[in-house]
């Protein structure tokens, strides 16, 4: 391995446009070849009324249908397969509290592939052999947590599976092993800070920490230089959905202006989340991906919901992978808070198990000292109550619930009838506060 | 032997109190008693009224959130001690007081509680011979 090269994978990594666009349509065509073996998309194409053999180039890729997250639903557990299970060795799966959870499957081809290509995003920003790197991602089902890694010590780092929470004692590990490379998400980050100086610790003084891979949750730009500035490193924002296996999907290079998309692993579409017509290179769409990398599970033209944009434009970085802008939001309702994916639906469906109150609800997203909470509002139905420990315990048994649902605690607010704004048609559900975009 | 008192669920807000004391007072509901004690977010604010039943439909039907409570109301004499004995009395009897406030009527003096068992209260009112307030007393007043 050259360690003076700015690439992991030179070969991947400085492929001209032409030479993307040729690796793409010979990886298309295998990946619809191999999709045949998947009983989902076989009946999918014959239902379409296409074969294979009408995708003959890229601009032939908008003739197959779209697949969706409800698709991977209501195949559950293995129908979109391409390969049998028992060539299988690993399955990432959602928890599913919407429905169906939707069970991503890996060959050991597969692991190789995206640990191969989250060390070329963390090589990308400098990390090297020497460096320890530092995962406070959740481990278990979240992707965050083996994705990295596994990519890390692809690399070669020394890589310490640190794990969420007990801030003391991943500061013990940053200022004990020398870690120089940490993940985490932004507002775990600005956690961190917080606890550092509760300690006296001096990040700069005290630490080896240079690089910060931040992801799994919507951040500004003010919030990455404020980062930055607190910690003394360098931040990068790390893209990745567990669908498209998790973390390696698309990581910002050293000019930090886009996330190069990694094509020799994805084709890219943007869409109009209405029409699904494409938007030109530029304009926000939703980002839709073909997965012409994988074995065990390819996706064809997957509808992410995640709304972003296409930077025109050469990086001087050297790469010719295009760059998408920050996530924008989201063409559906789900909430990203602390890295868990949350929808509004789960909420409602907690608060419909309390006769107490009645369904109406505000969730508010904020930012308070750095932290990202929410609080759920909700309403008192007709009273029955007449004491201040009922209500207490109503309070805390519909936490404890939402907890248990969507891993996040929130603040409650019981309100009485009519507080909650009346909308007219669609009620507004969740109000965005959090510092960001 | 209990009354009916009116228990509102209000926000700590500016404004919740005089909404529910003004529909009261177009309803020409009088106002005999009312407590409500300081919390961060939200309060019960209960209420003792000349029409009970009545101020409970018009305020439900105002959308406001209000329950009925069985509360007990008793007549105390005007003299040192005689809170301490009364509830001594119940206390023996292995009866809780969910919450207590009093207040002067015509002279005398009114404790009026919730307990957590309203049966045994009313037997221990009964055998003590205590006085109690009823509910069509109220619109006496």
């Amino acid at each position: 391995m050259d360690l003076t090269s700015r690439y992991f994978n030179p070969e991947m990594e400085t492929l001209d446009r032409d030479g993307i666009r040729a690796l793409q349509t010979e990886r298309l065509h295998s990946t619809l070849r191999h999709c045949m073996n998947s009983g989902f998309y076989r009946k999918r194409f014959q239902e379409s009324g296409i074969s294979v053999e009408d995708i003959r180039t890229l601009d032939d890729l908008h003739k197959i249908p779209f697949t969706t997250k409800a698709d991977l639903r209501d195949t559950y557990p293995f129908g979109t397969a391409s390969v049998p299970v028992d060539k299988c060795v690993r399955l990432h799966s959602s928890s599913g509290t919407t429905g169906n959870p939707t069970v991503i499957l890996h060959t050991q081809r597969d692991l190789d592939q995206w640990a191969n290509a989250v060390a070329r995003c963390l090589w990308m920003v400098g990390c090297r052999p020497s460096d320890v790197f530092q995962n406070s991602s959740g481990y278990g089902m979240f992707t965050g947590g083996l994705g990295f890694q596994y990519g890390a010590e692809k690399l070669g780092m020394l890589t310490v599976p640190a794990a969420a929470g007990n801030s003391l004692r991943q500061l013990k590990f940053i200022k004990d092993f020398g870690t120089t490379v940490l993940h985490a998400i932004p507002s775990y980050a600005s956690r961190l800070f917080e606890v550092m100086v509760e300690q006296g610790i001096d990040p700069r003084r005290d630490t080896k920490l240079r690089t910060l891979v931040i992801g799994a949750e919507p951040h500004s730009e003010e919030t990455r230089r404020r980062i930055e500035d607190m910690l003394g490193v360098k931040a990068y924002n790390s893209f990745g959905m567990s669908e498209m296996c998790g973390p390696g999907v698309a990581f910002e290079c050293p000019e930090q202006n886009g996330l190069h998309i990694w094509e020799d692993y994805y084709i890219v579409e943007i869409v109009d989340p209405q029409t699904l017509e494409p938007v030109p290179d530029g304009q926000i769409g939703e980002l839709v991906l073909t997965t012409i990398n994988r074995e065990a599970m390819p996706l064809l033209r997957y509808r992410t919901r995640d709304l972003t944009r296409i930077l025109p434009g050469d990086c001087p970085c050297g790469r010719h992978h295009i760059r998408l802008d920050r996530m924008q939001g989201r063409s559906d309702d789900m909430i990203i808070l602390k890295g868990v994916n949350i929808f509004p639906i789960q909420i409602e469906k907690i608060l419909m198990q309390f006769p107490e109150v009645s369904s109406d609800y505000l969730i508010t997203l904020e930012t308070l000292a750095d932290n990202d909470g929410m609080t759920v509002d909700v309403e008192l139905k007709q009273m029955a109550i007449d004491d201040y420990g009922m209500l207490e315990n109503l309070s805390k048994a519909i936490v404890r619930a939402l907890r248990d649902e969507i891993l996040v605690t929130p603040k409650l607010r019981l309100l009485p009838k009519g507080s909650l704004p009346q909308s007219e048609g669609k009620a507004v559900r969740v109000k965005d506060l959090r510092k960001k975009f | 032997m209990t009354i009916h008192q009116l228990s509102i669920f209000v926000e700590n807000r500016q404004g919740t109190l005089i909404k529910v004391l003004q529909l009261l007072k177009e309803a020409g509901v009088q106002l005999i008693a009312s407590t409500i004690a300081d919390t961060v977010e939200y309060g019960i604010y209960r209420i003792i009224c000349s029409e009970p039943d009545r101020a409970y439909s018009i305020l439900r039907d105002k959308g406001i959130s209000v329950a009925l409570s069985d509360v007990f109301a008793i007549e105390l004499d005007d003299q040192v001690g005689r809170a301490a004995d009364t509830l001594t009395l119940f206390s023996e009897a292995g009866i809780s007081i969910a919450y207590m406030y009093s207040f002067l009527l015509k002279g005398k003096g009114i404790l009026v509680f919730r307990t957590d068992d309203n049966e045994k209260t009313c037997q221990v009112i009964r055998e003590q011979g205590l006085k109690y307030i009823p509910e069509s007393d109220l619109s006496k007043y």
